[in-house]
This record gives C-alpha cells, structure tokens and sequence, in this order.
C-alpha cells in the first residue's frame, strides 16, 4: 500500500528516531511512503495562535502537493502536525467560504479530499497487526511500558476522530500484539505543557513530573509516545525534573516505532536509539 | 443553538471563532481539567464569563490567555460544546491584532520568532527561532546546556532548509491583506 508522507519540520530534527524507525519498519509491514515534495511547515501553535486564516492555509498548502501527486490518503506521524492538517481539513470541509479564501491564497483550486491518517490508525489494522506479529524476531516481553499519547492525537474528538479520547488503546494494542507487556496507568491523555517548554520551563517540568511519577507507580520500565513534542519534552527535560522535584526514576522515551523495529529484530543505531537523552541502553540489554 | 451576544466583546469572539460563550453555564469543568490553571490569574471559566460581560480589558490583559497551552481538554469535555480552545485563540488574535502589552511576554515573542522562520524558510529552524528568541526575551543563558547537548546528538540543525521560500512568503503576505480587509 502507498501512502503519501508529510514527516513535518520535527522529524527532520528534534525527533529523526520517527522519521528514521518508521520509515525502517514500514517496508516489513507492507507499507511504502512516498514524501511530500518540499513540504512546509504545517504552523504548529504559534499559527493557530497567531492567525486563524494562517493556521489554515499552511497545511493546506502541503495537501494540496499531496492532491497534485494524484495520493488521496497522507501519513503524518507527529501528532501536532497530525492535528493542525486534519483541523484544516475539518474546517474547510465546513464553509465553502473558507475553501474559496484558501485557495486564492496557495494559488490553487483547493479540493480538500485527501485523507489524513497517523501510523498508529493504520498500524492497528488487522491486517497489519497479523503481519507484525508474523515478523516478530525479538521476545520484548520482560520490557514494561505505558503509553503516552499525549494532547492533539485524540483531541477535539469532533475532528481528530481518533480512537477513544479520554483513554484511547491503539498503541497499547499494537505494542502488546508484538509482544511488549504494556501497563495500564493514568496519565494517557494528559498534556506534558508541549511548546510550553521554551518558554515557561517550569510548567512543563511540573507537567512531566506527574507523568513520570505515576508511570513509576505502576512499574513501568519506560514510555512509548507517538508525539515529537511529547518526546522532546520527556526525553531532554527528565534529568532537569529529577532535580527539581528530587526524584530519581530513570525511564527511556521510546518512539512506539522504536519498539516495532526492535521486535522486528532492528538494531538500536538502525533505530537512532543512541540520540535519546535519556539511554536506553542498560534497561535493552538487561531485557532482551 | 443560537444565543444573540449580549455585548459587544462576545460579538467579536463569535465572529473571530465562532464559538458562542453564551452557552456556558459555568459548570466550571473546563478549568476543573486544565492542566495550568494553577499559574493562570483567571481560570478558563472565569475568562469565558467575562467575554459574556463584555470585559475586554481584563481578558486581553490576562496571563490565562497566554498561558493556554492549546492542549484542548477544556473543548473535549465542555458539555455545552464551546470550544474554548477556539476562544483562547481569538483573544490572543485580537490581542495581537489590537497591540495589547502580552502580560506574558515570551510566549507570543516564541510564536513570532516561530513564524518568522516559517515565513522566511518555509520550514521551522530550531536554531535561529532558539536565537530570535533569546535577543526578544534576553534570556541568553536559558536552556543553553540542552541547546548543546541537542547539537552533539545531532538534533539541532546548522543550516535550515530553504524549502518553497517565495511561495511560502506569499501565503504570509495574502493572509495578512486578506485580514486587513475584514476577513
């Protein structure tokens, strides 16, 4: 199947463990991803702050690419990108107006009918899950995680339409299909302060620390996440909140992709696993 | 259903989101779940009355408005479906829009530092916007050992990416005339 791919600005940096582990577990699961051509930027906060106008015609512009390139569905694994291009696609689908004001402005007559999808929609189809259980090279069992989805995957509901919002189960059921022992907790839904971080530090620390605590409390060994900004903020501000809230848990942020690829027998610089702040290396090599 | 505004103020919200604050019953759940009230001087709930009275000052000089972290559970869980995320933004809109003092300076200065590398790069870039920001806030030393540590694990990029730059200024320069005109 190929689907078309808006990676987005973070998988290009902050966060290239997703875009390098998706893309080398996706040829396994009978996937091909074709990348948008020179993509922009989809806004992010700053523009739906910003400009309500802006906010929509940014991930209107990298649709319309995708609509050029004759592709009906996009795959776009960070979840605020993942928000801001199914919001734009909401809100044009909803006033032609909108649609009209939009298209003069990416020069272009806009028909709004690509689909937008995360990997984790598609990862949880039966179709796939069978194929990766039937690639499953590494038993990942004795490894204990939560997941950790964050804000904008399931958030509005009325737009994102995606899994249960108070306590989806996608990436549980995945992970666990490919035979990693996932926990139950409290935490799936709460917000880790996302592009906070810059700016207001401490909210964030305060957010994560919450997290952290209660992923320890249930005797996770680490959290599977499918938000870069999620990632971001857990993985390059754990050592700070240790500190400041004079704890001591030590719990490797996996991308959920990271985990596939090391189950489909992976190697860890395949999976970028070494670029992580927080290494992971003591916990893989105690469990597999 | 559809409530006329009472004031002037809730007008202007409704017209720049959409969203009707009339609706609200003030059953205080949106602030119940949100997860920075406790640094905001006016919960959600309480912004949202205000609009209803008109208060513009108050809500455009607030820090709740800056302080939103967008992250949406007040809109998932408002039983009366006012997306109060939507309101949160066009405060801010107007606010930016009418050149209020941001009583939280640094946040709408990383959103214009952001921006402007959208516009000129067409994509982000994590090291100029770190910049930008530093000469807007003055806060040089902030986050400087991180910044560091993300270069050496090869996170941050040196260079950003010239990627559709004409095209991208465009849609910049075509939203801003469009907003001028009332749109």
């Amino acid at each position: 199947m190929i689907y078309s791919y808006y990676p987005g600005c973070s998988l290009d940096g902050t966060a290239k463990e997703y875009n390098l582990s998706l893309k080398a577990i996706c040829p396994v699961l009978g996937i091909e991803l074709k990348e948008v051509k020179d993509w922009i930027c989809c806004g992010a906060t700053s523009a739906h702050q910003t400009s309500h106008l802006l906010s929509v015609s940014l991930p209107a512009k990298s649709l319309a690419e995708v609509e050029k390139e004759g592709l009906d569905e996009v795959v776009v694994p960070c979840a605020a990108c993942f928000q801001r291009l199914k919001t734009a696609r909401y809100e044009l689908e909803n006033s032609p107006e909108l649609l009209k004001d939009v298209s003069v402005i990416i020069d272009y007559p806009f028909e709004n009918k690509v689909k937008v999808l995360h990997p984790l929609e598609i990862f949880s189809s039966s179709n796939v899950l069978e194929l990766a259980k039937r690639n499953i090279k590494k038993d990942l069992s004795k490894l204990k995680v939560v997941c950790y989805y964050g804000c904008l995957l399931t958030r509005p509901p009325k737009v994102m339409q995606f899994d249960n919002y108070e306590y989806p189960l996608s990436m549980d059921e995945i992970l666990s299909r490919i035979g990693v022992t996932v926990l139950d907790w409290s935490y799936k839904t709460d917000c880790c302060g996302a592009s906070l971080a810059l700016t207001k530090s401490e909210i964030v620390l305060r957010l994560i620390n919450n997290i952290f605590e209660n992923a320890e409390a249930v005797g996770a060994d680490a959290i599977a996440v499918g938000c870069t900004l999620c990632h971001t903020n857990l993985d390059t501000r754990q050592e700070e909140a240790k500190k400041v809230y004079n704890k001591n848990y030590n719990l490797p942020i996996f991308f959920f992709t990271q985990l596939m690829g090391l189950a489909f027998g992976m190697s860890a610089k395949e999976l970028s696993l070494h670029t992580h702040f927080v290494s992971p290396d003591k916990l893989l090599s105690k469990i597999i | 259903m559809v409530i006329a505004p009472d004031s002037k103020f809730a007008e202007r919200v409704l017209k720049e989101s959409g969203q009707s604050v009339n609706l609200c019953y003030q059953c205080r759940k949106c602030a119940s779940g949100c997860p920075v009230v406790y640094e905001m001087d006016y919960t959600p709930t309480q912004i949202i009355h205000a609009i209803r009275l008109g208060m513009k000052d108050l809500v455009l000089n607030s820090k709740a408005i800056w302080l939103c972290a967008s992250c949406e559970t007040c809109t998932t869980r408002c039983p009366q479906d006012v997306d109060i995320a939507k309101v949160m933004d066009a405060a801010r809109q107007i606010a930016i829009r009418e050149k209020v003092k941001p009583q939280v300076g640094d946040i709408p200065a990383f959103n214009k530092s952001f921006l402007q590398m959208v516009r000129i790069f067409g994509r982000s870039f994590d090291l100029g916007l770190t910049m930008l920001l530093k000469l807007r806030t003055r806060e040089f030393t902030k986050d400087m050992d991180l910044g560091v540590k993300l270069l050496r694990k090869g996170k941050l990029k040196l260079f950003p990416s010239f990627t559709r730059i004409i095209e991208t200024n465009k849609i910049f320069s075509k939203v801003s005339k469009m907003e001028k005109e009332g749109k």
